[in-house]
């Protein structure tokens, strides 16, 4: 009986939550059209998650395109058609790995920043004493930081693809000897507009989940430092898992 | 202020970087070539098209020229009705050109191959091109092959 008990428990608690979080992130809809005039306070927080992430995006977008150009050659070597490495390469980074690798990092870099950071301020009184002074925090403090987050999402993605590319071009062009006209011509045939869009639609996607999932954590945490950090960690484990679920329903969706 | 100042700059610097890394994305590693190209559709019937997929390339002496637009049955001639989107620059191809399904390469794509006719008249908008060969099917094409092979050894 007491293994039944905790399994309802679990779902139970599993659908509290799910639902939620979904209405959380209906209000913050809701409040979207008038957070968007408070301009500086969203500028601000593009710079948060975007441009303080850039370096780290930036470097592991590079390798990556490093490894995926040295283990494509490898690959495609084997059939003699080293040809087609720039294309496939693309492929690649624009439909699945920039959009996932980057949501993870995202995840890493600026998803704990956000939870950790509203957590700490529920803990410290803050935002009680910003209701005391009528002032929303789900205006104030959350908004900001998931528009931050949507915004800078889909340029951190293509960012971190340009360089992967640029990486792979490295490797195949510069290193191993594809000849360069063949590698941009090839991609050019296999990649389509279709491929690029899906890839931006992903990206917008998991820009959503992530943010979401951070200042949703961070707005619920118990307010001890105990929760914060819990905080932190349930918000890079359900924002992996949850990308890649995502991920694979849109691709199911869009093949 | 100094501190705004340098927020403001550095995300300026990211959206801008963000822009151009979606420019490069969308100009330099697709196919747009066909994209805002003003453009005529002909079609061409075939009576078996291979692996002609949508989007594969219409070429004439090699160059390409347009793409497939779609690939319909049609339900009553039992055929395969392919809708040929052409480059508008390319509008003097001579009504009785010849399109075949073509392959690139022993295991590569297939593709259209218009081979220019002598006709003064040119394809318009909307028209048909009848002069058509059909892919040249590998399997149809051993078969045949061995079934020569061995009506000869049948003959002796």
């Amino acid at each position: 009986m007491g293994l039944i008990r905790e399994i309802g428990d679990t779902l139970v608690a599993f659908l509290r939550a799910l639902g939620s979080m979904a209405m959380f992130l209906g209000r913050l809809l809701m409040y979207t059209p008038a957070g968007l005039l408070r301009f500086r306070l969203v500028v601000h927080q593009v710079h948060n998650a975007g441009a303080l992430s850039l370096a780290i995006i930036m470097l592991s977008g590079f390798f990556v395109g490093l490894v995926l150009g040295l283990q494509g050659f490898d690959l495609l070597a084997r059939f003699n058609s080293e040809n087609v490495l720039g294309g496939a390469v693309a492929l690649g980074l624009i439909k699945e790995l920039g959009p996932v690798v980057t949501a993870l990092l995202f995840a890493g870099r600026a998803g704990t920043a956000l939870a950790s950071e509203i957590g700490l301020m529920k803990a410290t009184d803050q935002l009680s004493a910003m209701e005391m002074m009528a002032v929303d925090p789900m205006k104030r403090v959350v908004l900001p930081r998931f528009l931050g987050g949507v915004i800078a999402m889909p340029f951190l993605v293509a960012i971190f693809t340009a360089i992967g590319i640029f990486g792979s071009w490295v490797i195949g062009v510069a290193w191993m000897g594809v000849d360069p006209g063949v590698f941009w011509s090839q991609m050019q045939s296999l990649v389509s507009m279709d491929d690029v869009r899906e890839g931006i639609f992903k990206s917008v996607v998991f820009g959503v989940a992530a943010s979401l999932v951070a200042v949703y954590e961070g707005y619920t945490a118990w307010p001890t430092a105990e929760g914060v950090g819990r905080a932190t960690t349930r918000t890079v484990v359900i924002t992996a898992v949850s990308v890649l679920i995502l991920d694979y329903m849109i691709t199911a969706a869009l093949l | 202020m100094q501190q705004t100042r340098t927020v403001e700059l550095g995300t300026g610097l990211f959206v801008l970087l963000g822009i151009a890394a979606l420019f490069f994305l969308t100009t330099q590693t697709t196919g747009t070539g066909m994209g805002r190209v003003e453009t005529y559709m002909v079609t061409a019937r075939f009576d078996n098209i291979g692996g002609l997929t949508a989007r594969a390339p219409v070429t004439m002496a090699g160059v390409a020229i347009g793409r497939v637009e779609k690939i319909e049955l049609d339900p009553e001639r039992l055929d395969a009705v392919v809708t040929l989107q052409i480059d508008r620059r390319y509008d003097q191809i001579p009504e009785d050109s010849e399109a075949s399904i073509l392959t690139a390469g022993l295991l590569g794509g297939n593709y259209i191959g218009i081979g220019a006719g002598g006709s003064f008249d040119s394809l318009r908008d909307g028209d048909e091109i009848y002069l058509t060969q059909s892919a040249l099917v590998l399997e149809s094409l051993i078969s045949r092959f061995l079934f020569s092979q061995s009506d000869d050894e049948d003959d002796d």
